[in-house]
């Protein structure tokens, strides 16, 4: 068994998306505790360009799958491609982020090897001899420690939890293309047609700071201030449970356990009350702030910073400041 | 003796928690506000078999019996005692006495209706000046050759102004005197002579509609006679001592839902440094709420287990239940409000709700006076 | 159309976790098992698509210790016709020891369809629908919202990074649940007692030895505790202080 580890790093139209830089970063470190490699894989179409780049994150060596017939991710075309690389890069550990691909993918592989796989993971060391994952557990009320018996693993992170570190332009990884043979056998399930998103949103996964709204907004049309706070902050809008349940946002917005888990920088829970399935959602957000007029909400027992009031004053007035001190 | 719930059982409650807390819950402030009954949740309930638990299958009913409708109003009173109601108004009190006492044809006609919500029940015993003197009720229903005619008003009539059937007691002779009552079916909605009105100012069941019925001359069909001329007042006792297992059941709901509030709040709120749930005189109320509510439940339980077995005549126990429970919840509630403080005074917290509308146990369906007179009576020997 | 899905026992939510003496897994004692809201979903579908073909059967399988089987009644008084219980006592934590397990009984099952919810919410790994599939060579979309099959072929609906995703695949396939696929029906009183007269038959499961251990089970970390910055508009300046200078997150 080898060293190695390799690591998908997931591109969205021909350019990375972030968590892929923190697969790699984190894939350079346990290929460093292995004494091994970080190999990256990036997949898709018109890719070949940017290969490059995640060298900077700490690849030492990327493979290129470019095909045209690759340009949307479908599950058994992309896994295929990940399975044919792993079985010339013979890796100690297949790495991945749980994003929307990565959550497919972790599993194609993981049955396509007879690797197990552990999901979500929110921090590892090395241990033993070998990596050792921790992640959260029946919606973050228990946290489980998690080791592998056998070679080769597949891990994947949760997304946001670890920030890649600063790029470093000096470093130029191998680049290696790699030929697949593709035929429709590999696209049992076609894509027949793609409603794009509204362009400019932002998804709630992919945001570092986050304004969510809850029943405490009383209504669709008041989540206006929330976003006007998010635009401000560069962030994006989440919603708790019961917002969308009442139909004033989609569910696409929605953090907690049936929804989205999210990680960013800072959590603003606005009008939230701070029920379990939602704080499965948010709990490992870095800074959580909680807005709310009834100081007996349980969001106030995990919130780093509170304050007690009626939101229809207090996000605005923090908008309004926010403006004058970021300028 | 088997204490054990069968797999049924669990799932039934389990069928009653979710839908208390999926269908009446998310809409239950702004309804209670409104004094709303929300047709869409009876008609749920009525789809998903809740009506018919003591009723044969061949009237639409599903025969799960007794003890699982206790434990279905036990779930549903333990987020809203108002939606117990229907329990009784359509199933414990008119479906099943019709079942007891009519005649096939009156079975056919109104049974299976009752269980599917095609048809709102109610019972009309009260009235302005007689409750718990039942016998001292002054409606009269007058033979004529082809019916009878009603005269005269009841009160305080769960479903009075959205019924469409009711049970209603009315004497046919005064001079026979508790042997002169009959019952009659009478249907509210297109029978001449017959007005209805709302009460508004109560205190509390604001989602259960109560009003009152006038009879003015109002002709009635002679197959609307339930049973026997003069077999009114032991119809009356006989459907009582079902209707009042709903009671029961209700007053269960409401501990349950109070301690469990309770319990989750002395968990929560702190003062003093620490959460309430450490101190002593907190952990006495705490205790006391539950001792009561699982000691009620065990006598609701029992009654009907006994009815399941075919006693339907035991009063005792049903009399029991129905003292101890209301009782029971009326406690629950005052305690809760103690523990949540202020915020048990506010109307944004459910337990001023509980405490409202458990008081009513104590005098719907027999006062506890009344029940306690049954109870000694039959421990008595009377 | 015969159709089959796949449910897990799992603690609801609302339960509180205790970690039980081995320092590995929880404590049952006194937890609240639900199936697991995600699988309640496709149970829906599977009853679903049988309305609306007028025809089919549909099984359910399910992995777990010998209390799965109330859960499975819960899926049979919805509409599902019988069941498979797979018995393992060891509440087995490798997800895909427990697709072999799964992949090896649906081997024996003559199926057009599986269905899964897309994760379980004890382990959230949603990852064993898609292990299943892959081990049974079968293809597979996750996470849909919507489900249409006409003519051998399944077409769905989803919701991905790129926005709204139709997808047509020819059927035997897999498809798991994601919540906005339909609204589950409470079952009724009736077909609560019908539950215990449909067949199901139990199997040891066939899991292998686990590829992973859990070294230990611990409660989340403590955050360090909050503070009430303070009241209303007023406290808003503290607050913004407080996130650039202390919290340095703006």
């Amino acid at each position: 068994m080898g060293n190695n580890v390799l690591i998908f790093a997931e591109q969205i139209g021909g350019k990375f998306r972030s968590v892929a830089y923190e697969a790699v970063c984190q894939g350079k470190k346990m290929a460093q505790s292995l004494g091994g490699k970080a190999i990256a894989v990036t997949i898709g179409s018109g890719v070949e360009a940017i290969a490059k780049d995640l060298g900077q994150y700490g690849a030492d060596k990327v493979v290129v799958v470019d095909n045209e017939k690759l340009k949307n991710f479908t599950v058994d075309a992309y896994g295929k491609a990940l399975l044919e690389v792993v079985s010339k890069n013979d890796p100690a550990i297949v790495l991945l982020v749980a994003s929307f691909q990565g959550k497919d993918l972790g599993g194609y592989v993981s049955a396509g090897l007879g690797a197990p796989l552990t999901a979500d993971c929110t921090e590892w060391n090395w241990q033993d001899g070998g990596v050792q994952i921790k992640r959260p557990v029946y919606a973050g009320k228990a946290y489980v420690t998690v080791k592998f018996n056998t070679q080769p693993a597949v891990i994947s992170l949760r997304p946001k939890v670890f920030p890649p570190d600063a790029p470093d332009a000096s470093k130029t990884p191998e680049v290696e293309k790699f030929d697949l043979a593709l035929t429709d056998d590999d696209f049992r399930s076609v894509v027949k047609e793609i409603v794009a998103k509204t362009t400019g949103k932002l998804d709630v996964t992919e945001a570092d700071i986050i304004v969510s709204g809850g029943r405490g907004m009383k209504g669709p049309e008041n989540f206006a201030i929330l976003e006007e706070l998010a635009a401000l902050l560069g962030g994006a809008v989440g919603a708790s449970r019961s917002a969308v349940d009442e139909g004033w946002r989609p569910h696409s917005d929605q953090i907690g356990q049936t929804g989205k888990v999210v990680s960013p920088k800072l959590y603003i829970a606005c009008g939230i009350s701070g029920a379990i399935q939602h704080l499965a959602g948010m709990r490992t957000s870095k800074c959580i702030v909680a807005i709310n007029k009834d100081p007996e909400a349980p969001i106030f027992n995990i919130a780093d910073y509170g304050i007690v009031g009626d939101l229809f004053k207090v996000v605005p007035a923090l908008t309004a400041e926010l403006k004058k001190v970021l300028g | 003796m088997n204490f054990d719930f069968t797999e049924e059982q669990k799932s039934m409650m389990e069928l009653g928690r979710d839908f208390a807390e999926k269908e009446i819950l998310p809409t239950q402030e702004q309804d209670e506000k409104q004094h709303l009954f929300r047709k869409e949740i009876f008609k749920k309930m009525a789809e998903l078999g809740f009506f018919g638990c003591i009723i044969p299958e061949k009237y639409g009913g599903n025969e799960t019996g007794h003890l699982c409708a206790a434990l279905l109003t036990e779930e549903i009173g333990r987020v809203s005692a108002s939606w117990t109601l229907p329990f009784n108004m359509q199933m414990w009190g008119p479906a099943f006495t019709i079942l007891h006492y009519g005649t096939e044809e009156q079975k056919e006609k109104y049974i299976p209706k009752l269980v599917s919500g095609e048809l709102i029940g109610a019972f009309a015993i009260t009235e302005p000046n007689s409750g718990s003197d039942v016998a001292g009720m002054g409606t009269t229903a007058t033979e004529t050759d082809d019916g009878f005619i009603l005269n005269g008003q009841k009160m305080w009539i769960s479903n009075a102004h959205v019924a469409d059937v009711a049970l209603v007691y009315a004497y046919t002779d005064k001079s026979k005197k508790h042997k002169g009552i009959s019952c009659f079916l009478v249907e509210l909605k297109n029978t001449p002579g017959i007005k209805t009105a709302p009460i508004e100012t109560k205190l509390g069941l604001f989602c259960a509609p109560t009003g009152e019925i006038a009879f003015e001359d109002a002709k009635i069909p002679k197959n609307a006679l339930l049973g026997q001329k003069g077999e009114g007042f032991k119809i009356c006792m006989w459907q009582l001592n079902n209707t009042r297992l709903g009671c029961a059941a209700r007053g269960v709901g409401i501990a349950r839902g109070c301690h469990e509030v309770a319990i989750k709040y002395a968990l929560e709120r702190t003062q003093f440094g620490q959460p309430i749930a450490e101190f002593q005189m907190i952990q006495d109320q705490l205790a006391t709420m539950y001792v009561e509510y699982e000691a009620a439940r065990l006598l609701v339980l029992k009654a009907a287990y006994e009815k399941d077995q075919g006693n339907l005549n035991n009063t005792l126990s049903v009399s029991t239940a129905k003292y101890y429970a209301s009782e029971a919840a009326v406690n629950a509630s005052g305690i809760a409000m103690k523990i949540f403080g202020s915020y048990g005074y506010s109307s944004e917290y459910p337990v001023e709700r509980f405490f409202r509308d458990a008081k009513s146990l104590q005098v719907v369906e027999g006062t506890s006076n009344i029940q306690k007179i049954i109870i000694s009576r039959a421990i008595l020997g009377k | 159309m015969n159709i089959v899905v796949c449910v897990k026992r799992v603690p609801d939510t609302e339960t509180k976790i205790k970690i039980g003496p081995e320092g590995t897994k929880i404590d049952p004692t006194g937890v609240e098992f639900i199936i697991s809201p995600f699988d309640e979903f496709a149970v829906e579908e599977a009853i679903r698509i049988k309305e609306k073909l007028g025809k089919g059967e549909i099984t359910i399988l399910s992995l777990g210790p010998s209390d799965a089987q109330t859960i499975m009644r819960k899926a049979y008084a919805m509409g599902a016709d019988k069941g498979i219980h797979l018995n393992d006592p060891s509440e087995c934590p490798d997800a895909l020891a427990e697709a072999h397990a799964l992949a090896t009984a649906l081997k024996e099952i003559p199926f057009d369809l599986v269905l899964f919810g897309k994760q379980a919410i004890d382990y959230d790994n949603g990852a064993v629908g898609v292990q299943v599939a892959k081990l049974l060579n079968i293809p597979i979309v996750t996470r849909i919202i919507k489900l249409d099959i006409a003519d051998g072929k399944a077409v769905v609906e989803r919701e991905s990074d790129v926005g709204k995703e139709i997808l047509e695949v020819k059927l035997p396939a897999a498809f798991t649940a994601e919540k906005g696929l339909n609204e589950p029906r409470y079952p009724k009183l009736m077909d609560i007692m019908k539950a215990k007269k449909k067949p199901l038959e139990e199997k040891p499961a066939q899991l292998g030895a686990p590829k992973i251990s859990i070294v230990k089970m611990d409660y989340p970390p403590a955050r360090p505790p909050g503070k009430i910055v303070g009241e209303g508009e007023e406290a808003v300046p503290a607050l913004v202080n407080l996130l650039k200078n202390e919290a340095k997150v703006i």
